[in-house]
């Protein structure tokens, strides 16, 4: 009898402690889209989220190297002196605010109070000058992070301001100074040590990445307690453990693994990257502009996208997808019309009337990609053009096709570091290390160096679109699409935002009744 | 005795040639670990300095002794893509292997022995030809099919398991083993079936020869010529069979463990081999031959008990 009457204590104060978290609701978000009809928002529990691919073996948050899959889930532990918001723009975050000089060239913050790293310390004004030091190289001149290798010094001028001067000037600097701060003097190999709304608890290579909340955030917490996330390389298995209920929730699927989660929601959004097939610009017959035109014209990226991917995707027609917002320019993504017997003229006056063959290099892992590539295959035959799918490791792609650019084509997906239009747009200066598809345009050079000179918003909008313009004018790759990318999830989750960039913000999720 | 030293000089050997092998395997094959290491970063000058960290400027000889004396002293040196200990990569992976491959083992030896015994102890009845074509069928099918039929029927159908839902060893033993039931089951299966013909055919062989002629004249049933006379020396060739299967199996798992979500050393082979991370395939290569080769050596010694006309021969 008296147990029952404590179980039923408990229960009151469990009712009464929940209606206090679903009343907060409204003021604690304001800014997520209306919860369905589903039940109110549940602060805590935990989730496992399904990933494709294991992290990097490294979680530096400075290590350049990282790939898209491992950056998307930093975000969530790392944050720099200001971060991107879901639409894009650049919040203050570690910073309070900032200044920046009329040339351009020297940018002053002034850093927020009473930001704690997930161990328990305070940022201080020496963390930050440490960490965008060694980011940008400072003493060891090998900068870590492309982002900011523009930075010639970091100077703390008092405790809360942090004084950063640029080599040259650039009004997109902003955009790169989302690199992450970590406490002064850690190794970051060993301690992944940051200070966003989730904190690193631990890690099984190959198997599972386990995030806490972290209780003592400064801005908005997060709402889950806990987020396990498990590797599952194989895609019908990740399929199988999103239906068993085993993983509550997936992100990038594509539009042939969503058709059995008739259990789950399934929310569509962008992958943010500009799939193409990548010409290499400098080997035969490619170094010819008409050449390239003509494959243009033969292939339809519509159709493409209809053939692979059931129509799902955003057509692109330059080196920038929708989620840029004003550097987008959907006028170019219909540039090239589909027109056979243009494509056939131009392969004659190139000098190639009976058409040529080519190899397109594929990793085979990216499905997406390779599906996309025998679907060309089969689009360029009518003008007497034969591709060969290649079809090879990861590793053995990046360093023959990207690294040392022995390729003739590819497809694959170009994705944005930042929201600065630069990040998608400053690969194809003919001098620049990543320009693995050697296109060569001093007009593209000129005008690329004009627009990131120019302190005038319009007129930098202006230039980079000219830069756009010339991408397809030279068609310097056969431009497709921006992928569709789904996410599922148990229909007790909500709060999924999508970004603009390749990332999964885990904080904005939230368990419903 | 004499015998047992021979087949352990042999055994010796063989595991320094394997050694010796996979570590030129992974040399020839192209692709540089410095490049995908450095990513982005690359450049001649730091691949080099790094090729020279690695120790990959030296002699190949020079490599190669020095990886096997780490090796013997249970130190298989630094993984390239994690730089930690490949001993600490690999652990806990290993224990996933081993018991998925040893409860598919035990699986086989379950069913496969007394199916082998009952086909041939009811041949040419209707039990048999039905056992025979199943057989066949079981036979025929690979184990990442199984593996993809169980999660959709046992999984996703009946419930009786959680795809994706592995617990692990440190959680819950009997939860873990509970999950790899079915993975087990599936490496199992075309396993048993083999097993089950081979076991099967050896009977009856055996069954047609002179001493099975003498002891059915002495008025013995067929169940106890069978029980008696016959199946030891019927077992002999499935002994060494079944004991190969063990290696089977072991590479069986490798696959499985892709389709049940199992964190097992099968994932980390084909990474290591896909991030040229040697120092790790080296070690997993090494120790599937060592299985290979350790359990035909443990056949040959179980077949000379049961059978000591192999000793003296």
């Amino acid at each position: 009898m008296k147990k029952r009457f404590i179980a039923m204590v408990l229960a009151f104060v469990m009712v009464l402690a929940l209606g206090a978290c679903t009343s907060e609701t409204p003021a604690n978000d304001p800014g997520t889209e209306t919860p369905e009809a589903t039940g109110g928002m549940v602060e805590g529990g935990e989730i496992t989220v399904g990933l494709y691919n294991d992290l990097d073996a490294s979680l530096d948050p400075h290590m350049s190297s990282s790939s898209a899959g491992t950056r998307e889930i930093l975000f969530n532990i790392f944050e720099g002196l200001v971060k991107p918001n879901s639409d894009g723009e650049l919040v203050p975050a570690i910073a309070e605010s900032y200044s920046v000089n009329d040339s351009a060239d020297q940018y002053t913050f002034k850093l927020r109070q009473g930001v704690k790293f997930h161990n328990g310390k305070d940022v201080t004004a020496d963390d930050v000058v440490w960490s965008l030091s060694r980011a940008a190289g400072l003493e060891t001149g090998e900068p870590l992070v492309g982002d900011v290798a523009n930075i010639a010094a970091v100077t703390k001028t008092d405790d809360t301001t942090i004084v950063i001067d640029l080599k040259k000037p650039d009004t997109e600097f902003l955009a790169h100074i989302t690199t992450a701060i970590i406490p002064e003097g850690i190794d970051p190999l060993t301690e992944v040590v940051g200070t966003g709304p989730f904190k690193y608890v631990s890690r099984v290579i190959q198997s599972e990445i386990v995030l806490e909340k972290f209780d003592e955030y400064w801005g908005e917490p997060a709402h889950l307690d806990k987020v396990t996330l498990k590797i599952i390389e194989n895609p019908e298995t990740l399929v199988m453990s999103l239906r068993s209920g085993a993983v509550d929730m997936a992100v990038r699927l594509n539009a042939n693994q969503i058709k059995t989660l008739t259990n789950l929601k399934v929310l569509e959004g962008s992958s943010n990257i500009v799939q193409a097939i990548y010409l290499n610009n400098a080997v035969k017959p490619f170094d010819d502009v008409r050449v390239r035109q003509a494959l243009c014209y033969a292939l339809d990226k519509h159709e493409i996208i209809d053939l692979s991917s059931d129509g799902y995707g955003s057509p692109v027609g330059s080196s920038m997808f929708p989620a840029f917002g004003k550097y987008f320019m959907p006028e170019l993504t219909d540039y090239y019309t589909k027109d056979l017997d243009k494509a056939r003229e131009l392969l004659t006056e190139a000098g190639y009337p009976d058409g040529f063959e080519f190899t397109i290099t594929v990793p085979s892992t990216m499905q997406t990609h390779v599906d996309v590539a025998q679907t060309i295959v089969e689009l360029l035959r009518p003008i007497g053009v034969t591709a060969k799918v290649d079809q090879v490791e990861w590793a053995t792609w990046y360093s023959d096709a990207y690294q040392n650019r022995q390729f003739e084509a590819t497809v694959i997906g170009m994705d944005a570091h930042g929201v600065a239009a630069s990040d998608m747009l400053a690969r194809f200066q003919s001098t620049n290390a990543k320009n693995f598809i050697n296109f060569n345009s001093p007009e593209y050079d000129a005008t690329y160096t004009a627009a990131i000179s120019t302190t005038d918003d319009a007129e930098q909008t202006r230039l980079f679109k000219e830069c756009e313009t010339i991408l397809a004018e030279e068609a310097a790759n056969v431009y497709i699409q921006d992928g569709a990318s789904f996410t599922a999830m148990s229909t007790n989750l909500e709060g999924m935002e999508f970004y603009p960039l390749y990332v999964l913000d885990l904080s904005t999720i939230y368990r419903t009744e | 005795m004499t015998y047992v030293l021979k087949k352990t000089g042999v055994l010796i050997i063989s595991l320094i040639l394997i050694s010796l092998l996979a570590f030129l395997a992974f040399q020839i094959i192209p692709g540089d670990p410095t490049t995908k290491i450095l990513g982005t970063d690359y450049t001649p000058e730091r691949a080099e300095a790094l090729r020279e960290q690695l120790g990959l400027n030296d002699p190949l000889p020079a490599r190669y002794l020095s990886w096997l004396k780490g090796l013997l002293q249970g130190d298989p040196g630094i993984s390239y893509s994690y730089f930690m200990p490949v001993k600490e990569v690999m652990s806990g992976k290993i224990q996933v292997t081993a018991a998925l491959s040893l409860l598919s083992w035990v699986l086989v030896m379950l069913f496969s022995i007394p199916l082998g015994i009952l086909l041939a102890r009811f041949e040419g009845g209707h039990f048999e030809r039905a056992g025979i074509v199943l057989n066949q069928v079981f036979m025929a099918v690979p184990p990442f099919f199984l593996g993809m039929l169980f999660t959709y029927l046992f999984g996703l159908v009946l419930h009786w398991f959680m795809p994706g839902g592995y617990i692990p060893f440190s959680q819950s033993v009997p939860g873990a083993l509970g999950y790899m039931f079915f993975p087990a089951l599936a490496i199992a299966i075309p396993k048993a079936a083999k097993t089950a013909k081979l076991l099967r055919s050896s009977i009856l062989n055996e069954m047609n020869k002179d001493y099975v002629r003498t002891a059915y004249s002495r008025g013995n049933s067929r169940w106890a010529v069978l029980r008696d006379h016959v199946l030891r020396n019927a077992m002999l060739p499935v002994i060494t069979y079944l004991a190969m299967s063990l290696a089977d199996t072991v590479a069986g798992s490798i696959i499985v463990e892709q389709v049940f979500a199992l964190p097992g050393l099968g994932r980390l082979l084909l990474s290591a081999i896909g991030n040229r991370d040697f120092p790790v395939a080296q070690c997993i290569v090494v120790i599937i031959a060592f299985v290979v080769v350790f359990m035909n050596y443990l056949a040959d010694i179980i077949t000379q008990y049961v059978d000591p006309r192999v000793r003296l021969s």
